[in-house]
C-alpha cells in the first residue's frame, strides 16, 4: 500500500446544475498527486460532469450552473482573477471520442505550445518528438508528420490526442472514458501509457468499466446519482467498501 | 403484392418523378438558352466591347458586361466576406444562443428575403445623398450589402455543425475563443464557408435589380471605381428589349456566358474545396 499523498485537487461542496437538473450534489473530495484516480459509477451519475468541472470545460455547455469550490494547488479555480486558460493548460483533457484538430499530425501537437506563445521551430520539433514518444506514437508517424491527423486510425488518433495534451506540459491529465471508443488492443495501449505517465502526472480517469478501474486505479471515487458515495485507496474501496451501495456496485450487482 | 411493398414502390416512384421534374426543368432552361444563343455565340462577342450600332445588330461584343460583372461581383463578394465571417463567428462562438443572437439571426433572415430592387433603391438613395453617380463602387457596395445576409446565415449554419468535442479539444489546451474560432472552427467548416461564398457570388452576379440604378451601364470596361459599370444581367435585359432578332439572340448568348461563369466557378470551387479540406476531420 502506498503512503497517503497530499491532494493536488480538492473540491468542496461542488454542485452542478443543467438548467433545473441537479447532476452533482455537494461533492467534496481530494485527488492525490501523481496517482491514478478512477471516478467510477453507473451511467449518468455525473462522472463526466465532475471531470469537466475540474478544468472548467463544463462552462462550454449551455445552461450550466456551478457552485462550490475547486482548489488546484490551493488555488481557487473559479476565482475571477485566475486565468481559465492557465487552469486548462495545467489540466490536460483526453476525450471519450478521439478528436484530432483539423490539421496535420505535427500541427496537432504544436497547437497548444504555439497558442501559449512558443514559436521556436527547433523547440517545437523537440516537443513533437518527445510527446509523440511519450504517447508511443512516434515510430508509427515520424515519417508522415505532415499528413492530416484524420488519416490515422482511431487508436492512433487517441494517442495523438494524448501527445497533444502532454505538449502544453500539464500537471494533471483528465481522461473521460478514454478507451470506450477503441478496440481492445488500442485500449490496452492507452492503459499502459497512463500507468507510465503517473510517474510525472496526476491522472484522473472516468470509467464505467469496473475492471479497468481495478487494473489502473490507486485511488477510487465512487459517484452514484450525483452524490459522492465513497472514496479512498483502490484497495479499500474494491476490497472492503464501507457503503452497501458501493459493495453492490463493486460486486457487479448493478452497473 | 402486399400493401407495404406497394406503398414502398409507389413513394419511391413519386420521389424519382419529382427529382426528374426538377432536373428536367433545369436542363430545359440550359438547352433553351444554348440553342437560342448558338447563332450569336462567337469569340468576338467575348473579346470586344460594343461598337457603334451594336444594339442595332452591328459589330461588337459584351466584354464590357463580362468584365463589369466580374469586377463588381468579385469585389462585392470579397467585401461581403470580410464583413460576414466575423459576424458569423461572433454569432456562433460568442453570442451563441443568447437573445441578441436570436434577434440578429431573425433580422438576417428577413434581410435575405428582401427583394434586391429594395437594396438597389436604398443604395441609390444613399448615393444621391452623397452626391455619387452610378458607378462601379456604388454597385459593388450595394451588391455586397445584399450578399451579406446570405453569407452570414449560411456560414452560421455550417459553423454550428462543427462538433462540440472539437471545440472542447481546443479549449482544453487553453486556447481562447478567438484562437478556437480561427484555428479550429474556420478550418473545419471551410467547405461550407466556400459554399457560402459561392452561393452569394451566384446570387450577386445573377441579379439585375440591385445594380440597375447603382452601377448604371456603360459600353466601356470600367477603369476606376467611379466609372459606371455594365453587368451581364442588364446586358441580357437591354438586348432582349430591342426589336431586332439578332440582338435578342445576343441576349441569350449573354445569358449563356453568365451561366458558364457561374458553372465554371462552381466546379472550380469544388476542386479547390477538395484541396483545401484535406485536414477536415470527418
Amino acid at each position: 500500500m502506498k503512503e497517503a499523498v497530499e491532494p493536488i485537487i480538492n473540491t468542496e461542496g461542488l454542485n452542478v446544475f443543467y438548467g433545473e437538473q441537479h447532476v452533482l450534489k455537494d461533492v467534496t473530495v481530494g485527488i492525490p498527486e501523481k496517482r491514478i484516480t478512477a471516478i467510477i459509477g453507473p451511467s449518468g451519475c455525473g462522472k463526466s460532469t465532475f471531470l469537466k468541472s475540474l478544468n472548467r470545460l463544463i462552462e462550454l455547455t449551455d445552461g450550466v450552473k456551478v457552485s462550490g469550490k475547486i482548489y488546484f494547488h490551493g488555488l481557487d479555480v473559479f476565482d475571477g482573477k485566475i486565468d481559465v486558460m492557465y487552469i486548462r493548460k495545467k489540466m490536460g483533457f483526453l476525450a471519450q471520442k478521439p478528436c484530432p484538430l483539423p490539421m496535420s499530425i505535427y500541427d496537432n501537437v504544436t497547437y497548444g505550445p504555439r497558442i501559449h506563445g512558443l514559436d521556436d521551430k527547433k523547440e517545437l520539433a523537440g516537443i513533437v518528438e518527445s510527446c509523440l514518444q511519450s504517447a508511443s506514437l512516434w515510430d508509427e508517424v515520424k515519417d508522415r508528420l505532415k499528413t492530416p491527423a484524420s488519416r490515422l486510425s482511431v487508436g492512433q488518433q487517441q494517442r495523438l490526442c494524448l501527445a497533444r495534451a502532454l505538449a502544453v506540459a500539464p500537471e494533471v491529465l483528465l481522461c473521460d472514458e478514454p478507451t470506450s471508443a477503441l478496440d481492445p488492443i488500442s485500449a490496452q495501449r492507452i492503459e499502459e501509457l497512463l500507468i507510465n505517465l503517473k510517474k510525472n502526472y496526476t491522472v484522473v480517469i472516468v470509467t464505467h468499466v469496473l475492471r479497468q478501474a481495478m487494473r489502473l486505479a490507486d485511488h477510487v471515487v465512487f459517484l452514484y446519482l450525483g452524490k459522492l458515495i465513497e472514496h479512498g485507496s483502490a484497495e479499500k474501496v474494491f476490497r472492503n467498501p464501507e457503503n452497501t451501495v458501493t459493495q453492490a456496485y463493486v460486486k457487479g450487482v448493478f452497473s | 403484392m402486399d400493401k407495404r411493398k406497394l406503398e414502398e414502390a409507389f413513394f419511391k416512384a413519386l420521389m424519382l418523378a419529382s427529382t426528374l421534374i426538377v432536373l428536367g426543368s433545369l436542363l430545359a432552361v440550359i438547352v433553351a438558352v444554348v440553342v437560342r444563343s448558338a447563332p450569336a455565340l462567337s469569340l468576338s462577342m467575348l473579346t470586344q466591347t460594343p461598337k457603334g450600332g451594336y444594339y442595332l445588330g452591328k459589330e461588337g461584343g459584351i466584354l464590357n458586361a463580362i468584365a463589369g460583372s466580374l469586377y463588381l461581383v468579385g469585389g462585392a463578394t470579397v467585401l461581403a466576406f470580410a464583413i460576414s465571417l466575423p459576424v458569423a463567428l461572433y454569432l456562433e462562438e460568442y453570442a451563441g444562443r443568447s437573445r441578441f443572437a436570436a434577434y440578429a439571426r431573425l433580422f438576417l433572415d428577413v434581410s435575405w428575403g428582401v427583394p434586391s430592387i429594395v437594396y438597389g433603391v436604398f443604395g441609390f438613395t444613399i448615393m444621391l445623398y452623397l452626391g455619387l453617380k452610378a458607378s462601379l463602387i456604388g454597385g459593388l457596395v450595394t451588391v455586397a450589402l445584399f450578399e451579406i445576409p446570405i453569407m452570414v446565415r449560411v456560414m452560421d449554419e455550417v459553423l454550428r455543425m462543427v462538433p462540440l468535442e472539437l471545440r472542447e479539444a481546443s479549449y482544453a489546451l487553453g486556447s481562447t475563443r478567438l484562437e478556437t474560432a480561427i484555428n479550429v472552427m474556420v478550418k473545419q467548416a471551410l467547405p461550407g464557408i466556400l459554399t457560402a461564398l459561392l452561393l452569394a457570388f451566384g446570387r450577386g452576379i445573377g441579379d439585375a435589380a440591385s445594380v440597375l440604378f447603382t452601377a448604371g451601364y456603360s459600353d466601356y470596361i470600367p477603369t476606376s471605381f467611379s466609372d459606371p459599370a455594365a453587368t451581364l444581367p442588364l446586358a441580357v435585359l437591354f438586348q432582349l428589349g430591342t426589336p431586332f432578332p439578332e440582338v435578342q439572340m445576343r441576349a441569350y448568348a449573354s445569358a449563356a456566358v453568365l451561366m458558364i461563369i457561374v458553372l465554371s466557378l462552381s466546379m472550380g470551387s469544388r476542386f479547390l474545396s477538395r484541396r483545401l479540406t484535406r485536414y477536415v476531420v470527418r
